[in-house]
């Protein structure tokens, strides 16, 4: 592994170009996140229907291009899916950025996997962990109304 | 003065990293250690070990001696007036906050000002803010310019007479300013204002000279000076000492303890409570030879020989943009490189073996006014060399390569 795999095409594609990166319009769910290492920011919102399906996510923040790309990355995948299916997502990635070799779950399809593994670098960059799962966390945060902002250092 | 044998006297310069020779410009953070205090510390544990300034043995007579002569070394390196101006503490963050609590303590109340500056690492924010809370005073911040730098009039404009204190740095550990503490200090005590100076960057770069500067307190991290983690110095004025109520209560500290009351040690043994950080304070009297030995003139001429050459390099590199331009610059480089967010740079730095800092460096409300939420910096000891920063610039190049930058 060196860094030049680490950042691979669609990280840097979707650092310098993330989806997503905006305040959604009546939005019912949103958390604030924090890593107070780098001092970096990022704010989710959500917007659920009366079948908790996200009709639209977004976030706003600044970062490094791994904790950008993995906002613009995660706010693609989980739009249109359900509440329970996404927390199973967020589960299955924070194990993988951790551990586990792969994906495994079913909520997720064969090319969304593809693109979430271009994450997987970052397991070796113990010290970067945080910046790809700052997002993850905080929408956790975000789905179970949690007031309290989100702060990296509270995780493993 | 050869740089290359005063690089082989620090036994880290022999190990790889990522299979590469190590380039450390994190010296801002941390210095590197040279053998003889690494050798010292090891020394007095296995040959010469005792606890303090307690028994009567052997050991513990020789002991005490060797704590007692860093002390004595070190008031000669800042050119103190007494050798109990010196206290030893657990770091530059204790010995603030030491000042901070004892002189809120005893002098300060509710509506009183703490001046203080933009520049300022949290270290020296902190403690002051403290009192905000519990004496209700006010922490004021002298303006930083576009350069960088704080100036004596920026100063000038937030003094009031609620000042009571002016606490600033000597040397930025992000723009690299150097600040004119003098003028500083003659301005404050022409006011009755007392200044306290966090010296933890100026101390490893700059000549010390407490009666010089004047100031009443100078913070020291001694772990920045070639020296041991956990170590500390507060240089304060005697006066200030002995009007100041005791920081920790404990073994140590007192004269007298009866059930009716207790009576305080005398200097220095009055600020220091408990079992001191015996090792590291007799290692870092190797740490003053060191530095003794080189020069401290030798070791300003060759850090700013380097920061030009440094400075220039990166200039000409586009896309890396420096951050401040101070007219007196000490051994801090920071800067960001458009498109690249900082972390980035520093693990990719990394995996050459360039060890720089990435973050706000924990000055966050620097980074605010400059509008970033991070900086890189590379910053210098004295075993840097030129060819430190042709391989930062290389490694600069490779990390526009990977972002596709030009």
């Amino acid at each position: 592994m060196n860094t030049k795999e680490l950042y691979q095409e669609i990280i840097l594609e979707h650092g310098k170009n993330p989806r997503n990166l905006r305040k959604t319009d009546n939005f019912n769910k949103d958390a604030k996140g924090h890593n107070p290492l780098c001092g970096d920011n990022v704010h989710v919102y959500i917007k659920l229907n009366e079948k908790k399906k996200v009709e639209d996510i977004s976030f706003e923040g600044s970062g490094c291009a791994i904790s950008m790309a993995s906002a613009s990355i995660m706010t693609s995948l989980v739009k249109g899916k359900e509440e329970n299916e996404i927390k199973e997502i967020i589960n299955d990635f924070l194990g993988m950025i951790k551990i586990n070799p792969e994906l495994k779950s079913k909520n997720l399809n064969d090319d969304e996997k593809t693109k979430l593994m271009c994450l997987s670098g970052v397991k070796q960059y113990p010290m970067r962990v945080k910046c790809a799962t700052l997002s993850w966390h905080t929408l956790i945060s975000a789905i179970d109304n949690k007031k309290e902002e989100i702060n990296t250092e509270k995780f493993d | 003065m050869n740089i290359l044998n005063i690089k082989k006297e620090f036994p880290i310069f022999n190990n790889k990293v990522n299979n590469n020779d190590l380039v450390y410009l994190d010296s801002a953070n941390s210095s590197q250690k040279p053998q003889s205090v690494i050798d010292r510390v090891n020394d007095f544990y296995s040959k010469e070990f005792s606890n303090i300034g307690r028994s009567v043995h052997y050991l513990a007579v020789a002991a005490t001696n060797l704590y007692e002569n860093t002390r004595l070394s070190v008031q000669k390196y800042i050119n103190a007036k007494d050798k109990n101006e010196i206290v030893f503490t657990k770091g530059a963050t204790e010995a603030i906050n030491l000042v901070a609590n004892t002189f809120g303590q005893k002098f300060l109340k509710e509506g009183d000002e703490i001046l203080i500056t933009e520049l300022e690492h949290h270290s020296n924010y902190v403690p002051w803010h403290f009192l905000r809370k519990s004496k209700g005073i006010k922490v004021e911040f002298a303006e930083v310019n576009a350069d960088g730098e704080v100036s004596i009039e920026s100063i000038k404009k937030k003094i009031t007479s609620k000042t009571k204190l002016i606490a600033i740095t000597h040397l930025s550990n992000v723009t690299g300013a150097i600040l004119p503490i003098k003028e500083i200090t003659e301005l404050a005590h022409s006011k009755n204002i007392l200044v306290l100076v966090d010296g933890c960057q100026g101390a490893p770069h700059l000549k010390l000279d407490m009666q010089d500067l004047d100031c009443d307190f100078y913070a020291i991290s001694c772990h920045k000076m070639y020296g041991p983690t956990g170590l500390g110095i507060l240089y304060a004025k005697k006066k200030w000492l002995e009007e100041l109520p005791p920081y920790q209560g404990g073994g140590g500290m007192i004269k007298e303890v009866k059930k009716d009351g207790i009576s305080y040690g005398d200097l220095p043994n009055k600020y220091e409570a408990g079992t001191m950080a015996t090792a590291q304070v007799i290692a870092f009297d190797q740490s003053i030879k060191f530095l003794e030995k080189i020069g401290i003139n030798n070791i300003i001429n060759h850090e700013h020989e380097l920061m030009e050459y440094g400075k220039e390099i990166l200039k000409k590199n586009n896309s890396v943009k420096l951050v401040g331009n101070p007219k007196k610059r000490g051994a801090v480089l920071s800067f960001t490189i458009e498109g690249i967010h900082p972390h980035d740079i520093a693990t990719i730095l990394d995996e050459d073996g360039v060890a720089i800092r990435a973050g706000h460096h924990c000055c966050q409300i620097l980074h605010e006014k400059l509008g970033i939420t991070a900086t890189a910096r590379a910053s210098l000891g004295i075993y840097n060399t030129k060819e430190d920063f042709d391989k930062l610039n290389s490694s600069i190049n490779k990390c526009k390569k990977i972002f596709n930058l030009k």
